[in-house]
């Protein structure tokens, strides 16, 4: 499994329920419905992975995201989880108001645009930033919205929410190994986590 | 030839069993008329475990039977309609469940439907059988499952007409069953859907022969039953099949005919189709079963007025698959379901496979379909096992 959602699953609690958008052939909800008798439903576009989660038990609909969570009522799930999506939503601000709405707790993951690597690159060779973890040219790249890990901290001070846990990582073969950057993580981390709530619950940083 | 040479996985040889209840009470349908007795005409293929957790129901749809795979004698040169999904190692396994699958009340392929004896006047029914509903076929298989001492599902599996039956035994019966699967259906018909089958009724029912339904032993009304058939036949194909099947082709010639002859190919296999379908089917069967189709709405039968508090009955797992080129029963009609079945908070799945062969998709081979129902069934399975224990 991904390492960032290894930290996602390492976050979510036994029993609850979760909602795992772009959930891809399903592994991060079978692992959490098999280790942690977790509740939970994927939403994803591609046919051939709802194959892969429906081989896997994992239960899941055809869609799109933000089509697909306007259907749930309110706090319909413990969690909902956006990974390595966010960068590439049309109105990021929107859905997350919207998944805010369904779940009491959301974890978001994207890819940290002020990674050292990418500063240089940008720096050096004056061509938009191309690596591992972003492999598109700027005509071809699915990833439309510039995140950094500072930028998601302040639209969370912005928008009224509280920041339950946060996690910068750094990811390396095949993004399946990582640890877990504690020094300057926007600047040395290529991943960030979030996990964020509207409510008035304890902010811990992790 | 025998079976074995011809199709390596069958489940070989079949039979047609008959069940008949109501006899002593008539069973009141759900328009307030009373019938009775009722037979019931069935298949079933592999064996019920010890446990009684491994059983399947096939709904066919309108025009389908209990002939769902197998053959009926070693010379019998075409399986049932829907053998590449049900044998030992195909999706539906029979090597692994007990698969039951029965004409529906109304039919014309062993239950009692219009053409059966009515007892009252030692004649057949015609006009004199009564309307029936989705949920009255549905309440005949339940009697026919009571009958054979299956007490829970594994699963409800059907397209179409068949998929309706699906979603009426889910809220029917929703403790009897594990899991259902509803493919290429919907909750209720679209104005279009109840267009296509009036065009077919008015066409059997304006031909000479149809006689007020009154036409068994005399000239049935083959020409109306044909057309109403040609016209179902559209409705199940997509422009692109078409396209593909025959294009513009003529038949048998090189160049127009300037008659009205079938010129063209399309024309052709159409007629062909609409007589065969003659030779297998009753014109009043015909009525039947698309006014029950037509009639059939979740929304007023189960969830006064709402779609959402139809489905707050169901406890089943669903999986709900349609079809992108289905245009009479549109992923649109699926996708309402599937909304109704998230505020209820099921668990639903659901997919929209890429097909080009419009509605009659499901009955076609598809890898895709064929790996989902595999897959989900077995799930379901191994999860009915580790809850039992």
């Amino acid at each position: 499994m991904r390492f960032d959602l290894q930290i996602i699953a390492s976050w979510i609690e036994p029993q609850s329920t979760v909602l795992d958008l772009g959930c891809g052939s399903g592994e991060l909800l079978s692992y959490l419905k098999q280790e942690k008798q977790v509740r939970g439903t994927g939403i994803e576009i591609s046919e051939e992975k709802i194959t892969a989660c429906i081989e896997k038990g994992v239960q899941v609909l055809q869609g799109d995201i933000t089509e697909e969570v306007a259907d749930y009522p309110d706090q319909a799930f413990d969690y909902v989880i956006l990974s390595q999506t966010l960068q590439q939503v049309y109105e990021p601000d929107k859905l997350i108001k919207e998944l805010l709405r369904v779940g009491r707790r959301i974890i978001v993951s994207f890819p940290n645009f002020c990674h050292w690597a990418i500063r240089l690159q940008i720096l050096f060779h004056g061509y938009a930033p191309k690596n591992r973890q972003l492999p598109y040219e700027w005509y071809d790249t699915p990833n439309i919205r510039v995140i950094t890990i500072h930028d998601f901290r302040r639209f969370v001070k912005a928008t009224n929410c509280k920041l339950m846990k946060e996690a910068a990582i750094n990811t390396h073969n095949h993004d399946i190994q990582g640890h877990l950057v504690h020094f300057l993580p926007n600047l040395r981390a290529t991943f960030g986590i979030f996990m964020v709530t509207k409510g008035a619950e304890t902010t811990i940083h992790s | 030839m025998t079976i074995e040479h011809k199709d390596k996985n069958s489940v070989g040889l079949v039979q047609k069993q008959f069940f008949t209840f109501a006899t002593e009470t008539p069973l009141r349908l759900e328009s307030g008329a009373s019938l009775g007795p009722i037979t019931v005409c069935y298949e079933t293929m592999g064996t019920l475990n010890a446990e009684g957790t491994n059983a399947i129901l096939i709904t066919h749809a309108f025009s389908g039977d209990s002939h769902v795979a197998g053959y009926y004698s070693e010379e019998d040169p075409k399986p049932g309609w829907w053998n590449i999904m049900v044998g030992p190692g195909k999706p539906i396994d029979t090597a692994k469940y007990f698969v039951i699958c029965s004409n529906i009340l109304g039919g014309c392929t062993g239950t009692t439907g219009p053409a059966s004896i009515n007892p009252a006047t030692n004649e057949p029914y015609g006009l004199n059988f009564p309307v029936v509903t989705i949920g009255d076929m549905v309440r005949t298989q339940k009697r026919l499952l009571d009958h054979l001492g299956i007490r829970r599902l594994l699963t409800v599996i059907g397209g179409s007409v068949g998929g309706m039956q699906v979603l009426e035994w889910a809220m029917r019966y929703p403790d009897m069953m594990a899991s259902a699967i509803p493919l290429a259906t919907t909750t209720r018909h679209s104005a279009l859907a109840i267009a296509f089958n009036e065009i077919g009724r008015q066409a059997i029912m304006s031909d000479p022969n149809f006689n007020k339904g009154d036409y068994y032993g005399k000239n049935k009304p083959d020409l109306g039953l044909a057309l109403a058939r040609m016209i179902g036949h559209v409705t199940y194909l997509s422009d692109h099949a078409m396209r593909e099947k025959f294009g513009r082709r003529l038949q048998n010639r090189k160049t127009l005919a300037f008659d009205f002859e079938a010129n063209f190919q399309v024309e052709s296999y159409l007629r062909y189709q609409g007589s065969k379908f003659t030779q297998r089917f009753d014109a009043n069967s015909f009525l039947y079963i698309t006014k029950a189709a037509d009639y059939y709405d979740v929304k007023h039968q189960h969830g006064n007025g709402s779609e959402i508090e139809a489905f707050a009955k169901v406890k089943a797992r669903m999986l709900v698959i349609s079809f992108t080129s289905d245009w009479l029963y549109p992923t649109y009609q699926s996708r309402e379901m599937v909304k109704a079945m998230k505020k209820n908070r099921l668990n639903v799945s659901f997919c929209e496979i890429e097909a080009k062969c419009g509605h009659d998709a499901f009955i076609v081979s598809n890898e895709r379909q064929s790996s989902l129902i595999r897959n989900f069934i077995e799930c379901v399975a191994a999860e009915e096992l580790h809850h039992a224990f």
